[in-house]
C-alpha cells in the first residue's frame, strides 16, 4: 500500500485545502496523473501523483484543510492484492500531521472554552495534556484575535505567503549580489529575422532566448541549481527554472519550467506561454509549484534597469533581468554606438557557492546571448 | 490489633478456620497429606483432620480436580490444590468444559461450589514449565470466579466467601508472595467482587494485582521522591474486573500503567486497556502504557528471569516516558 500525502507545494506552504479529486477509487492512475486539485495560498493546484498504482482509498475530504504531509488517498501497487478488511499491510502509528492532544484534554479544553490551537503541548512529542489545558485555563484571557472571514481573502492569504517565504530567506540565506550589463543586439537582431519567418503563433519574445541562455550557462555551475536542505547543499539533475509570473489580481507565482535545459528556444516558448495562461488560469500541476531549482525574475518592458531578487528557499540563486533599453555602448574599436542592453544579475547563496563563481556565471550568461543562432541549436 | 504472620500463614490459617468451622469442607492435591504442602500450607493437617479430609492424590490434575467437581455437585465444600497454574493446564477441561458450564448446560438445577487453589508466576528460578501466568486465560472463562490474593488480608480473607460461592473459584497464589509479611488486622474487609486502592495517587494509576503489586507498590515510592504520586489499584479480583474501580482510577490520575506477569499479546493487561478505552478514554491525558513479562518462556538464570519480568525500574522507566 502506498500513503499518498499532500504534497509540499513550496517553501511557503504549509498546508492546502482540497477542492476536487480528479480519480475514484478503484482508477488506475499513472505517475504524473493529476489526480487532485488542492487550494494553497497562492493558488488552485493540479496535485500529480508520484507513483503508478490503483486508487484504493480515498482519505481526504473535498473542502478538508489539512497540513502538508497529510495522507490523502491510499494506493495499491499494481499486483498487490487488497483483502476485504482493506489492511493489507498495516504500519504501526505513521506519525501524522494531526496535532496530538490528549482526550483528558480535548474534554477540559470544551468544558472550559479553550481554544487549543493557541496551547502548546508539553507532553512526549509536544502533546497537549491536561495541565497544559489547565494552565492555559489560567491564564488571563487573550485578546481574541478577530476569526477569519468565511470567505477567505485570497491576496491577504498569498501576501502572507509571500512574507513567510521571504522572511525566511533573508533570515537563513546570506544573499550575494553580482550584475553585468549585456549587450542583446545580436540577440534581438536574430530574434527579429527569426520572427519574420515563422507564422504568429510561433514567434519568438525575447524572454524565451534569456530563458535559454540561463539553462545552458547553468549547467556549467552546478552550485547555482539546487536546493539547500538540512544543512547541505544538493544540485539538482534537471534545470528546472522557476519563472516568475506576476497575477493580475497582485502578487506572485514562481512555478518551474521543467528541465529547460532539454529544451531548444522554441520549446522554451511554448512552455512559457502554456505556463503563463495556466498561471494565471490557477491551474498550475504540482510538480511546476515544488521542483523549481532557481528562480528567473524577468521585469519585461515595464520593468526598472535592473533587479536584486530574494532567493526562494529551498532554492540557492536567483537570477534577474531588467528593462532592455537602448543605452550608450562603447565597442572594440573605442566607438560609441546606441545599443539594446540588459541588466543581469544574480542573487546567490553565499553558503553554497562565492561571487567569483556567480560573476563567472554572469559572463558566461552574456557571451552565450552573444550567439543566438547556437542557442537554438543546442539541446543541453 | 492487629498481628504480624505470612501470606503463607494467613493462608494456612484460613484453610484450618474452613476445615474446622464447616464439616463438608477438604482439602485434595498432590503432597498436601504427608509431605504437608509443597509450599507447607497444610503441615499438620493430616494429623488434625485425617486422610478422609486431607487427600494426598497421584499427580493426575484431569481426574482428582474432576473428583473434586463431583464432590462438589454432591454436596461437599473441596478445596482442591493444583500445584502450579502450568500444571493446571491438564485440568482445563475439567474446569473450562464442566465446572465452569454444569450450571448454564443444567438450567440450574446443578451449581460446583468448587474452590481451586493454585499457585503462579515467576521470579524464584523454578524455569519455564512452573513460572508462567496463566490466569488471564481463566478470566476469559464465563461461569468461574477468579481470584489473585496479593496482601496479608487477603490470603486470610478470600478462601472464606469463595467456598461460600455457589459457583467455581480459582484463586492465584503468586509464589514469589509466600514469605511476604504483614500486618493482619482482627477484622478485615475482604469480600470477592471489587479491586482496592493500595495507594493513593493523583499523577498515574497503577492497575495491578498479585505478584506484581509489591513492585508496583516499590515504584511509587520511588517516584514520589521526584513528586509524582502514583495511586496503586489492585485487582484482586481477575474475574468479574472491577470496571467501575478502574475508571474510577482513570478519572482521578488520567495516566495509567497496567503492570502484570502476563504476556502482552492477548493478556489480562489487554483487557484492562480495552476496559480503559471502552470507560474511560475521554478521561486519558496519554496513551495507556503497560509492563508485562516479556514475550518469552520465563528464563531459568536469575539475572534472565528478572529481565524478563516486570521489575519496579521498569514501571518507573514507563511512568517517565509517559511524563515526558
Amino acid at each position: 500500500m502506498i500513503e499518498f500525502k499532500l504534497p509540499s507545494l513550496g517553501a511557503d506552504m504549509d498546508d492546502g485545502t482540497l477542492l476536487e479529486w480528479k480519480v475514484g477509487v478503484g482508477d488506475t492512475v499513472t505517475k504524473g496523473q493529476v489526480i487532485a486539485v488542492v487550494d494553497t495560498a497562492k493558488a488552485a493546484v493540479d496535485v500529480e501523483c508520484w507513483t503508478p498504482g490503483t486508487v484504493h482509498e480515498l482519505v481526504a475530504e473535498v473542502g478538508q484543510k489539512m497540513p502538508v504531509g497529510t495522507v490523502m488517498a491510499i494506493l495499491s501497487e499494481s499486483g498487490e492484492k487488497v483483502g476485504a478488511c482493506g489492511t493489507a499491510a498495516v504500519s504501526p502509528a505513521a506519525p501524522t500531521a494531526r496535532r496530538m492532544i490528549s482526550p483528558a484534554a480535548r474534554k477540559h479544553a470544551e468544558k472550559r472554552g479553550i481554544d487549543l490551537d493557541a496551547v502548546v503541548g508539553s507532553g512526549p512529542n509536544g502533546a497537549v495534556t491536561l495541565d497544559d489545558v489547565e494552565n492555559a485555563a489560567a491564564q488571563p484571557a487573550p485578546v481574541t484575535a478577530p476569526k477569519p472571514a468565511a470567505t477567505p481573502d485570497k491576496s491577504a492569504e498569498m501576501r502572507k505567503a509571500i512574507a513567510a517565504a521571504m522572511a525566511r530567506s533573508k533570515r537563513e540565506i546570506p544573499h550575494y549580489y553580482v550584475a553585468e550589463e549585456i549587450s542583446l543586439a545580436k540577440a534581438l537582431a536574430w530574434l527579429q529575422a527569426e520572427n519574420l519567418r515563422r507564422p504568429m503563433a510561433e514567434r519568438l519574445l525575447p524572454a524565451a532566448v534569456l530563458l535559454k541562455a540561463v539553462a545552458v550557462a547553468l549547467a556549467h555551475y552546478p552550485e547555482l541549481n539546487g536546493f539547500f536542505r538540512d544543512g547541505s547543499f544538493a544540485p539538482a539533475a534537471k534545470i528546472n527554472l522557476g519563472v516568475a509570473i506576476s497575477l493580475r489580481q497582485g502578487g506572485l507565482i514562481a512555478p518551474a519550467l521543467l528541465d529547460a535545459g532539454a529544451r531548444n528556444v522554441t520549446q522554451i516558448m511554448q512552455g512559457l506561454m502554456n505556463l503563463v495562461k495556466r498561471t494565471r488560469a490557477g491551474s498550475l500541476k504540482s510538480s511546476e509549484m515544488s521542483e523549481a531549482t532557481i528562480t528567473v525574475t524577468n521585469l519585461g518592458d515595464q520593468g526598472s534597469q535592473l533587479v536584486f531578487g530574494v532567493i526562494y528557499p529551498p532554492q540557492v540563486a536567483l537570477v534577474g533581468f531588467g528593462r532592455v533599453a537602448e543605452r550608450p555602448w562603447g565597442d572594440a574599436e573605442g566607438g560609441l554606438k546606441a545599443l539594446p542592453v540588459v541588466t543581469a544579475t544574480l542573487a546567490a547563496d553565499h553558503r553554497v557557492s562565492d561571487g567569483h563563481r556567480g560573476a563567472l556565471f554572469l559572463r558566461e550568461l552574456a557571451e552565450l546571448l552573444q550567439h543566438p543562432e547556437e542557442l537554438e541549436g543546442l539541446e543541453k | 490489633m492487629t498481628r504480624k504472620l505470612s501470606y503463607r500463614e494467613a493462608m494456612r490459617e484460613a484453610m484450618h478456620e474452613a476445615l474446622t468451622n464447616d464439616s463438608r469442607v477438604f482439602l485434595m492435591g498432590e503432597d498436601v497429606g504427608r509431605y504437608g504442602g509443597t509450599y507447607a500450607f497444610s503441615k499438620g493437617f493430616l494429623e488434625e483432620f485425617g486422610p478422609e479430609r486431607i487427600r494426598d492424590t497421584p499427580l493426575s490434575e484431569l481426574g482428582f480436580v474432576g473428583a473434586g467437581i463431583g464432590a462438589s455437585l454432591g454436596g461437599l465444600r473441596p478445596i482442591v490444590e493444583v500445584m502450579t497454574v502450568n500444571f493446571s493446564l491438564l485440568a482445563l477441561d475439567q474446569i473450562v468444559n464442566s465446572a465452569a458450564l454444569l450450571r448454564h448446560m443444567s438450567g440450574g438445577q446443578f451449581s460446583v461450589p468448587l474452590v481451586i487453589r493454585m499457585c503462579t508466576g515467576a521470579g524464584r528460578q523454578l524455569a519455564a514449565q512452573h513460572s508462567h501466568s496463566l490466569e488471564g486465560w481463566y478470566a476469559h472463562i464465563p461461569g468461574i470466579k477468579v481470584l489473585a490474593p496479593a496482601t496479608i488480608e487477603d490470603a486470610r480473607g478470600m478462601l472464606a466467601p469463595a467456598l461460600a460461592d455457589p459457583d467455581p473459584v480459582v484463586i492465584f497464589e503468586h509464589c514469589g508472595l509466600f514469605n511476604t509479611e504483614g500486618e493482619l488486622p482482627d477484622k478485615w474487609d475482604v469480600d470477592i467482587s471489587s479491586a482496592k486502592v493500595r495507594r493513593e495517587g493523583k499523577h498515574v494509576a497503577f492497575v495491578t494485582y498479585g505478584g506484581s503489586l509489591p513492585k508496583a507498590l516499590a515504584a511509587a515510592e520511588t517516584l514520589a521522591a521526584d513528586g509524582i504520586e502514583a495511586e496503586v489499584l489492585d485487582l484482586r479480583v481477575l474475574r468479574p474486573l472491577d470496571t467501575v474501580a478502574i475508571a474510577a482510577a482513570v478519572a482521578k490520575c488520567h495516566r495509567v500503567v497496567v503492570v502484570d506477569e502476563n504476556w502482552k499479546s492477548g493478556g489480562l493487561a489487554a483487557e484492562v486497556v480495552a476496559r480503559i478505552m471502552e470507560h474511560a478514554f475521554y478521561e486519558l491525558d496519554a496513551p495507556v502504557a503497560r509492563v508485562c513479562a516479556e514475550e518469552v518462556p520465563i528464563p531459568y538464570a536469575k539475572h534472565m528471569e528478572d529481565a524478563a519480568l516486570p521489575q519496579p525500574g521498569k514501571i518507573v522507566a514507563a511512568v517517565k516516558e509517559m511524563l515526558g
